[in-house]
């Protein structure tokens, strides 16, 4: 290519860049306006204020540790099942094992809303109330699928005849799992659990229909469109990007060693 | 699954009262046909606002994945971080930030002004009365920034399976830049591409919170729809044959795309 295009390219990507990132690079912005009103939304002037009081927000700073706690335990949950899914589908020979694949990713290729509309009929028809224990399982539920594909591929990676070769040099089948199919699985789990979190920690729609009384963080953002933004909501979402970039950049060279 | 099974026979009832979500079967196909006739023009306007969004994202998507693809070099890992990262942002939260940026008093609209664009694009029905939010366009805006990732990633997966010695063969064969791109980048990279079109058209379909937050309420699409019925009307029924109208549609569109081979065969991330 000459270098005319190459520049072109090169300015098109940047554009592309522009457009992921104008979004993130106002609220990290915002989160150092000082704003007047109820609604952090018009730029005003800088301040640190907001830095030096990130949890002034007291119903912000609850809803921030519901969807923490609640993410942590939905991941668990979720990649603990999904495991025994994948060992199942991938070791002992399930028959229709394809057919359950595919039912598994169906809940991965349609929008939340329908996973949401059915739950929610599912509580009402068992008459469980609405609260933790469905906010829970339904987070547990839609983390699954990916928790399970995830490490089905990752078992389908390795040699099962590892498994045997510990066997055959004494070792019980609980050992031989725990010295050599966990290692072996440990960077899926890993990915899967990341994953299920972030999922977790993000969802709204669901959250909206079966979380009851329970407020977590996306619920209380749709709220605060009509509320009260305040710049603590910027503030929290610049520390989250923090933590995400600095995981991305720990994944990022087991990426490359990968390929 | 269970729960989605669950639906048919909750579409085929009617609701018990007005005050609750108790229902009763008596196989009312009649709300399918409803549902179709009340509520299809919003399930026209969410495929096409999801098309728009994702015709605009493949725009800048397919340049962006050939630059990190064939320029990108060592950074390559960088930049396919740097195109997740954003996603990791809470989209309400991203949603707020469109606000500012979108709003009377955003710099989008400063900048239309002193370009002096604001009589062209309320022509045009980008704007509304030289306002930006609460328009079809700020809701298409906000999907396109959702779905971004989730063409650029497939596109890049596909096109890191090309064997760069095929290139180089194109070289030695006397293909110009344009002809190798046409015939071997292209091609190859078609599974990619229909990977990201899936991945991204179905979740702006479905999508509630651009249309809620940055839509008015001509701009509602069905997912918002399904909401309503479901939690303010209170029409269970009606609200499940929707979903399942919609799930059929989707599920469809998937099976067209797959055409038997297995999920895992698709370049996905």
């Amino acid at each position: 290519m000459n270098r005319l295009g190459s520049l072109a390219l090169g300015v098109w990507s940047a554009l592309a860049y522009g457009l992921l990132y104008a979004p993130v690079v106002v609220t990290v912005l915002f989160s150092f306006n000082a704003p007047r009103g109820r609604f952090n939304l018009v730029w005003q002037g800088f301040t640190l204020e907001n830095w030096r009081h990130p949890l002034r927000d007291a119903a912000l700073t609850e809803a921030f540790f519901t969807s923490l706690g609640l993410a942590v335990a939905a991941a668990l949950l979720a990649v603990l099942l999904g495991g025994l899914m994948a060992l199942a589908l991938g070791r002992a020979r399930v028959r229709g094992s394809r057919s359950i694949e595919l039912l598994l990713a169906l809940p991965l290729t349609n929008p939340e809303i329908v996973l949401a509309t059915a739950l929610l009929n599912l509580f009402v028809g068992i008459d469980l109330p609405r609260g933790p224990l469905t906010l829970l399982l339904s987070h547990s539920l839609f983390c699954l699928s990916y928790a399970a594909l995830i490490l089905k591929a990752r078992l389908a990676g390795f040699d099962p005849t590892l498994e045997l070769a510990a066997q055959d040099l004494g070792a019980p089948p609980l050992a031989a799992f725990r010295r050599v199919t966990l290692p072996l699985l440990a960077p899926g789990i890993l990915a899967a659990t990341l994953l299920c979190f972030s999922l977790s920690f993000d969802d709204y729609v669901v959250s909206s229909f079966t979380a009851g009384e329970i407020v977590t963080l996306p619920l209380y953002l749709a709220g605060a469109f009509q509320r009260e933004i305040s710049p603590q909501i910027q503030v929290l979402s610049t520390l989250v990007l923090l933590v995400s970039a600095a995981l991305l950049v720990l994944a990022t060279p087991s990426r490359q060693s990968r390929s | 699954m269970l729960p989605l099974l669950a639906l048919v026979p909750l579409s085929l009832s009617e609701p018990l009262s007005r005050f609750g979500l108790d229902t009763v079967f008596n196989g009312r196909i009649a709300n399918y046909l409803e549902v179709l006739q009340t509520y299809g023009p919003i399930l026209v306007r969410s495929f096409g606002f999801a098309a728009i969004a994702t015709a605009l994202g493949l725009v800048l998507a397919y340049p962006l994945a050939f630059a990190i693809r064939f320029r990108g070099g060592r950074w390559q890992p960088l930049l396919i971080g740097l195109v997740v990262l954003p996603s990791l942002t809470s989209y309400l939260v991203r949603a707020i930030a469109w606000t500012s940026l979108l709003g009377d008093n955003g710099p989008v609209l400063a900048l239309v002004e002193a370009l002096g664009l604001t009589g062209v694009l309320d022509g045009l029905g980008v704007l509304r009365d030289g306002r930006l939010l609460n328009t079809a366009a700020a809701v298409i805006l906000g999907l396109t920034n959702n779905l971004l990732p989730f063409l650029v990633l497939p596109l890049v997966v596909a096109m890191e399976r090309i064997d760069p010695r095929l290139l180089e063969a194109a070289n030695d064969l006397h293909a110009g830049p344009l002809r190798s791109f046409v015939q071997v980048v292209w091609p190859l990279s078609l599974p990619g591409l229909g990977a990201g079109i899936l991945l991204s058209l179905i979740p702006a379909a479905g999508d509630v919170v651009n249309p809620l937050f940055l839509g008015g309420p001509n701009e509602r699409m069905i997912a918002n729809t399904i909401d309503n019925l479901l939690l303010v009307q209170l029409q269970a029924p009606r609200a499940a044959a929707l979903t399942l109208v919609l799930m059929a549609l989707i599920t469809l569109a998937v099976l067209l795309q797959l055409r038997g081979r297995g999920i895992e065969e698709l370049p996905l991330p």
